[in-house]
């Protein structure tokens, strides 16, 4: 059964796109969980719904690229701004935040009955891999790569930063420029993976697989590229298992990395629950 | 290059010289620092004394280019310092640092480098020297593959020292370093600023017990948001002065 499905152009299609995306997202899934900005990656996904509606009602379409730079643009205009009321020193980023992609969300609410495409949205909260294009690849393939060039590029300026940002700066480290890049370079692999799980589940392949590896191990570096191994692993299996269990591939690969995440919360050798007690 | 700290001052009597002159600081419309000025050399501990709010972290903060200055100017080794040095080491308090980071206490003192470095270059050897040397200087070799979570108080400290040596820094710039320390990591940190002193580093502290400031400080500048008294201890730190300097904000140190 295997076969057939490899055979099968959207399985094909669906298992590099699953492949690509899994991987650099749980590669980037470590800086999420070194900046313990888990909420904010939440509160980012939600923001990508209004946009892909904004993007609708301005070109009258719903077409892949109107969905992408709608979701891109919403989601750069709210954790951008966040980062920028935040400077202010008056109002916590959190908080920012909140207040931005509520706002954010409410004005998609409050378009959805003027467009005609209503229906469909429902296919970008919950994505469909199997239905991703060659467009989709490529999307998937491109922001995958420059987010792994440019993470590695910068590996040090951007782990002095998110230990510290003071020290950082006294060391010359552009910080500013860094939190901005952070946080753009975050809402691309978002929007990256939307097509494949859609705008809520975007937030499980973003924080899971590096949670994952912080529960086996203490080396920073593991938790990026084991990140992008969980990540790209379980994603590609999630998609071949899903057809024997019938369920949607999408919410297959959030599933299976959800799973890992809690065997390794119970058996991870050093951390596990179950792990022996150390003196 | 490696030895130049140690060539520095104290032994050879020429005198690397930070000259701080009228720097304000703003943040928004509120003055949190005005016209302070102040010179030392190398060699010297210097503590910032006064009143929470009196700007003593601002001024830290303001020297190692991490806060703006509206006004002023920072000299060291007669060259200005426009935005931050490479001989300055900043070490925040404790209580800001996220010690849940999971670092070793050598690959936090390894950030050291990365002004050497720059943001790709391999370590080289001589990296790798100045990180055992940092390292042994502070006696962290038996614990540099610890995480720093599982750090006590003074050993944290210890380590944002040791990174500051890797980064062969030459102004060390600590904030409230002894606070929440027991006597007896309070006394090591105190004998080990004397020895990065004597060295020839210049140690500039804030620092809120007024009692330990004669054994752990050389000099002492009392802020207010302006300066008040600037000079060696033992002429600062006398009952007329503590009087003066500190009744009219009524807090205590």
């Amino acid at each position: 059964m295997i076969t057939e499905l490899l055979t099968n152009p959207f399985y094909q299609r669906a298992l590099v796109t699953a492949g690509f995306i899994g991987f650099s997202n749980g590669f980037f899934s470590g800086f999420v969980v070194l900046r313990r900005n888990a909420l904010s990656v939440s509160a980012l996904s939600h923001t990508m719904l209004p946009g892909i509606a904004l993007g609708i009602f301005l070109t009258g379409s719903l077409s892949q690229w109107n969905a992408f730079f709608g979701a891109l643009f919403a989601a750069l205009l709210v954790g951008l701004g966040s980062v920028a009321v935040a400077r202010g020193n008056r109002v916590e980023q959190g908080t920012a935040l909140a207040v931005l992609y509520t706002a954010a969300f409410a004005a998609g609410i409050a378009l959805l009955p003027k467009l005609d495409t209503r229906q469909e949205l429902e296919h970008w909260l919950f994505g469909d891999i199997i239905a991703v294009g060659n467009t989709d690849i490529w999307i998937a393939f491109g922001i995958g790569a420059f987010i792994l060039l440019v993470t590695n590029l910068l590996m040090r300026p951007i782990l002095l930063t998110l230990f510290e940002p003071n020290v950082a700066a006294a060391q010359g480290v552009p910080v500013r420029f860094i939190q901005y890049l952070i946080f753009t370079l975050l809402v691309m692999a978002l929007v990256s993976s939307l097509q494949a799980v859609g705008c809520v589940l975007s937030v499980g392949l973003l924080v899971t697989p590096a949670a994952t590896v912080s529960l086996l191990t203490d080396r920073t570096s593991a938790l990026f590229w084991g990140g992008g191994l969980i990540g790209g692993i379980g994603s590609i299996l999630a998609v071949l298992v899903s057809g024997k269990f019938g369920i949607a591939p999408g919410p297959a690969i959030v599933i299976v990395l959800g799973i890992l995440f809690v065997l390794a919360y119970l058996f991870s050798p050093k951390y596990g629950l179950l792990a022996p007690k150390r003196s | 290059m490696n030895e130049a700290h140690h060539e520095c001052c104290a032994h050879h009597g020429h005198h690397h010289e930070l000259v701080i002159e009228n720097v304000s600081v703003n943040y928004r419309r509120v003055l949190a620092l005005a016209d302070v000025s102040l010179a030392t050399s190398c060699g010297n501990r210097v503590a910032l004394i006064g009143p929470n709010g009196a700007g003593k972290s601002t001024l830290l903060k303001a020297i190692a280019g991490l806060v703006p200055r509206t006004a002023g100017t920072i000299r060291w080794r007669g060259t200005a310092v426009k935005k931050w040095s490479r001989e300055f080491a900043y070490l925040p308090q404790r209580e800001e640092v996220d010690w849940s980071f999971p670092i070793t206490v050598r690959g936090l003192v390894e950030m050291g480098r990365y002004p050497q470095t720059g943001w790709w270059r391999a370590f080289s050897s001589a990296d790798t020297e100045a990180v055992d040397r940092a390292l042994e200087a502070l006696a962290l070799q038996d614990l540099q593959h610890r995480q720093i979570r599982e750090l006590s108080g003074g050993q944290q400290q210890r380590t944002f020292l040791a990174r500051a040596l890797a980064q062969e820094a030459h102004v060390l710039l600590l904030d409230e370093p002894f606070t929440g320390l027991d006597r007896n990591a309070s006394q090591l940190l105190g004998d080990l600023l004397a020895k990065l002193a004597h060295e020839g580093r210049l140690v500039i502290a804030s620092h809120h017990d007024l009692n330990t400031v004669p054994n752990l400080f050389d000099e002492a500048l009392v802020l207010a948001t302006r300066p008040l008294a600037f000079g060696p201890v033992s002429e600062i730190l006398t009952p007329e002065m503590i009087e003066r300097t500190f009744s009219e904000s009524s807090v205590q140190a």
